[in-house]
């Protein structure tokens, strides 16, 4: 049996938040489909609005607080990665934006994200596509062929089986799936490791 | 153990009058500072050079070489010395210069500047930085202990028998630092030469310095300078301080909340409780202070920044009235009962020439930083 961790980060700033109902629900189909493989699951629930003033002060100090840092390390030392954002201005909302800018550049590379939305009308579904999947492709993570996006009608009108519902399973499968053929993560990368010696160091000047 | 203060040079608006002091009173202000850290016994001022508004020290060895006449004792140094955008030619002839001058009382610590928009304007570029620290330093370590030098590097011209006048006194180069606030490169340079290592130790965690510290303790000894714990250790500080706590968190806070570094960010309790700002009294300032050595070891130097975030000059000199009168006597003391005899207290140039000297002689180890600071004074 395999440990795993899922950090799941949630933007919504409402409570409670539609954006957090997405979030557990696509963590909770992720979950399911790798215990159903046999591995053990921890979600590691991140809500960014309880950071919010850290991440500003992260962006003016150029360092997390404590609380800010155990949320970092969550995400950044997941096997896999729920990512959730309502869609304001037809893009991720500015917190989202915020905390990923305060995520070490190279932290989330080769990393498995799944990335949802939610928003006002269905017309912002697309915002998955042109921003959020760009920005984590930029941070060269490994975003899922499905992004879910759930509008007003999704959580009235729909069944408990409807479109929704088979967006998200297919969803979690493919997280799982990306989770179940890497190697368990080794929790956050040392930013203070010396990754190299003196002789390199004065070597590379010849270069 | 050394104390003294650091400055940055920061023109700035004091917020509780809205006045902005002109560069000639900030320059001359940061002279008085100078003086009057000699006055209330204390070691070592050292400045800053930037080039760039809204500071001013651009030209730190014309500034030290003036304090150096108006003083006795005092040692002149930098924080930081930038490696990466002077020429490394021109910082061996400018400091060997006012080592002379000031007879002997010169150390330096290297930096890389953080300021990207500098470097092009001195021909360079931030994303080389770290490769101009480690080749712009290496010339300079050559420059100061051999004569005639041929070199040929990848971001300067090429010398060809070329000599550093003034030769540095009694060929003795002065003490070198590097300072860094996360490069765990910079760490192993300054173990590799077995120079100095300075953690910032202001606006960062302690963690930050913790980590920073140990890997250049124990590359220090990889390099067979001595053990771990006889590393040479300087760090930052920044305090603000008066009688009663209540009264110095009350006066100090407009100017934290206002300040250029971390104002408008977190708040003062938040930010004290986070990094090693200290704002209280002088002996919670003393308390604070002693607790460093819980997470970096026994250390060498200790210097605080006092004079920024537009804090008039006058309440300046009160804090180096009640540094000097109240926090550094007990902290030389306590820290010196602390640290055990093996550890080396700083370089000096006379520690250096003896060390230098015993070595000749063929008495000493050749080179060796723990034997010079056992000299050294203080």
């Amino acid at each position: 049996m395999t440990r795993r961790t899922l950090a799941v980060v949630s933007a919504g700033l409402s409570q409670p938040s539609s954006t957090r109902l997405l979030a557990d629900q696509l963590a909770a189909a992720a979950r399911d489909e790798l215990v159903r493989r046999g591995d053990e699951v921890e979600l590691r629930v991140v809500e960014l609005r309880d950071h919010a003033h850290d991440v500003v002060n992260n962006l003016l100090t150029g360092f997390p607080s404590t609380e800010l840092r155990a949320a970092l390390d969550a995400v950044t030392g997941a096997d896999g990665i729920v990512a959730v954002t309502p869609i304001f201005n037809a893009s991720y909302n500015g917190l989202f934006k915020s905390f990923f800018d305060v995520v070490d550049a190279q932290a989330l590379v080769d990393r498995p994200v799944l990335i949802g939305a939610t928003g006002g009308t269905a017309r912002h579904s697309l915002a998955l596509e042109h921003a959020v999947r760009p920005m984590f492709g930029y941070l060269r993570a490994v975003v899922l062929p499905t992004s879910v996006f759930a509008a007003p009608e999704d959580w009235s009108g729909g069944t408990a089986e409807g479109a929704l519902r088979a967006r998200i399973d297919r969803a979690g499968r493919e997280l799982a799936d990306q989770v179940d053929r890497r190697p368990p993560a080794t929790g956050p990368a040392d930013p203070f490791a010396l990754t190299t010696d003196f002789a390199q160091l004065l070597g590379s000047r010849e270069g | 153990m050394q104390f003294g203060v650091f400055t940055v040079g920061d023109v700035t608006v004091d917020p509780t009058t809205g006045r902005e002091p002109t560069e000639h009173e900030r320059i001359k202000a940061m002279v008085t500072i100078a003086l009057k850290a000699e006055e209330v016994g204390l070691d070592v001022f050292a400045t800053g050079e930037h080039h760039n508004r809204p500071f001013v020290p651009s030209s730190p060895t014309t500034m030290l070489g003036h304090i150096a006449a108006r003083t006795e004792r005092l040692l002149l140094s930098t924080a930081t010395t930038l490696i990466t955008t002077n020429d490394p030619v021109k910082i061996a002839e400018d400091y060997a210069m006012l080592q002379h001058l000031a007879d002997g009382r010169v150390d330096l610590m290297m930096g890389r500047g953080n300021t990207g928009p500098v470097y092009p304007w001195f021909g360079q570029d931030i994303r080389n930085g770290i490769r101009l620290a480690v080749e712009n330093y290496e010339l300079l370590h050559r420059l100061w202990r051999e004569d005639v030098v041929d070199w040929q590097g990848k971001f300067r011209t090429p010398l060809q028998s070329f000599t550093s006048t003034p030769r540095p006194l009694d060929d003795v180069p002065p003490f070198v630092w590097h300072g860094s606030i996360r490069s765990p490169e910079i760490a192993e340079q300054a173990a590799y030469y077995g120079d100095g290592f300075f953690a910032n130790h202001i606006f960062w965690p302690k963690e930050h310095t913790q980590r920073m510290v140990g890997l250049y303790r124990q590359r220090f000894a990889h390099y067979g300078h001595g053990s771990p714990e006889q590393a040479i250790v300087g760090l930052g500080g920044q305090v603000f301080m008066r009688r009663n706590s209540q009264d110095a968190v009350r006066e100090f806070r407009p100017y934290f909340d206002n300040a250029p570094v971390y104002g408008h960010g977190p708040s003062l309790e938040e930010f004290t409780r986070q990094t090693p700002l200290t704002v209280g009294s002088p002996q919670q300032v003393i308390d604070r202070t002693l607790g460093f050595r819980e997470y970096v070891g026994d250390y060498q130097r200790q210097l605080f920044l006092l004079d920024h975030a537009g804090l008039p000059l006058k309440t300046v000199l009160e804090q180096l009235d009640l540094l000097g009168e109240e926090v550094v006597p007990v902290l030389r003391k306590e820290f010196d009962a602390l640290r055990p005899a093996h550890v080396p207290v700083a370089p000096t140039h006379a520690s250096l020439v003896a060390a230098r000297d015993a070595a000749l002689a063929g008495t000493g180890d050749a080179g060796d930083l723990a034997a010079a600071g056992a000299e050294g004074v203080r």
